[in-house]
């Protein structure tokens, strides 16, 4: 079972990758984007991590429907309502339970992805963090590593598509060869997933 | 329409000074307008370019007269916050919408629409015409 403080450990470990690989997001961000991605997560999980510690949520729902919170109120990029759209959504469909398995986590992320997917209008193939998610939540069923790697080929995966849903858009062709910034932070998102997991693993 | 309460507006940019600009726009063009309240809700808490919920709810509080609140958007993230916003449920005043409507000739048309006491059906309405009207 997952327990209140895995959540935490999740939050934080995305936290921690993406202040490690903002730069690289940003990066990302310059050819097809507005090169903010990087800094616009940075700010919003820099705000959920302090949340975390001061409010100390007590069950798995409440992190993540705080942390979604924040992520919408701080962001201040298209990021910012997707990804907290995502952990919301998340969080709202464990419930109030103290733990939770790993299929209910299973479940609720995947109707977090449909959030996503309802607010951004975005299907698989577009070129978005879609684009990772979806075959995250698909594997999940086979671990925390497997969707960790799922989403990783997912990420990768969007380099040749054309996108065909935010600023990138606008490039048309131009957008094709790049990897999506968006795709390549749920795939961190999914990381630290798999980061928190082996961490618990680690103490028993 | 039968009280006088009128609809507030709230024009959301990635931009402080064109929310802000295209509001004093709005209200020019429109005669009458004084009296509607219109709020900007541009750009990030910080200054830069982007889109901040706390803003948006902000300006919604303070032009809401209890006969609803239209919200016009540029792109992108403020498209999408205010969606996220309406989704949450009690973060905006109740009556609050978005209006899928061009940023700077809906926010006119809607400013004007607002300042007859018209309500927030109609103001809707007449903000969504603007992309009906074609310049060449």
């Amino acid at each position: 079972m997952l327990d209140t403080d895995f959540f935490r450990r999740w939050m934080t470990a995305a936290a921690a990758f993406v202040d490690r690989e903002a730069d690289r997001l940003t990066a990302l961000d310059s050819p097809i984007g507005d090169a903010d991605h990087g800094s616009n997560l940075q700010r919003g999980f820099t705000a959920v991590r302090a949340a975390l510690e001061k409010e100390a949520p007590d069950t798995p729902g409440a992190v993540l429907t705080l942390a979604g919170r924040l992520l919408i109120s701080t962001v201040g990029g298209a990021s910012g309502p997707l990804y907290g759209t995502l952990l919301r959504r998340t969080g709202k469909a464990l419930g109030e339970e103290a733990e939770v398995s790993e299929e209910q986590l299973a479940q609720a992320l995947r109707a977090g992805v449909e959030g996503v997917k309802t607010l951004g209008g975005a299907v698989p193939g577009d070129k978005t963090m879609v684009d990772a998610l979806v075959p995250a939540v698909d594997a999940l069923g086979d671990g925390f590593a497997a969707a960790r790697a799922a989403a990783e080929q997912g990420a990768e995966a969007t380099t040749p598509l054309q996108a065909r849903k935010g600023r990138a858009s606008y490039l048309g062709e131009r957008s094709i060869g790049h990897q999506d910034p968006g795709a390549t932070s749920s795939a961190l998102l999914i990381a630290a997933l798999a980061e928190a997991a082996a961490g618990s693993e680690g103490v028993r | 329409m039968s009280d006088d309460k009128l609809v507030g507006i709230v024009l959301v940019s990635h931009s402080a000074e064109v929310a802000a600009s295209v509001a004093e726009l709005a209200k020019g063009l429109a005669g009458g307008a004084a009296a509607v309240p219109v709020a900007p809700a541009g750009g990030r808490e910080d200054g830069g370019l982007g889109t901040s919920a706390e803003l948006v709810a902000a300006a919604a509080a303070t032009v809401d007269r209890g006969a609803g609140v239209a919200v016009l958007t540029d792109l992108g993230s403020a498209v999408l916050t205010v969606k996220a916003l309406l989704a949450e449920g009690d973060e905006l005043p109740e009556g609050t919408r978005l209006v899928d409507a061009p940023f700077v000739e809906g926010a006119v048309a809607a400013v004007v629409t607002a300042a007859t006491g018209a309500d927030l059906d109609a103001v809707e309405a007449a903000a969504r015409e603007a992309y009906d009207y074609r310049k060449v």
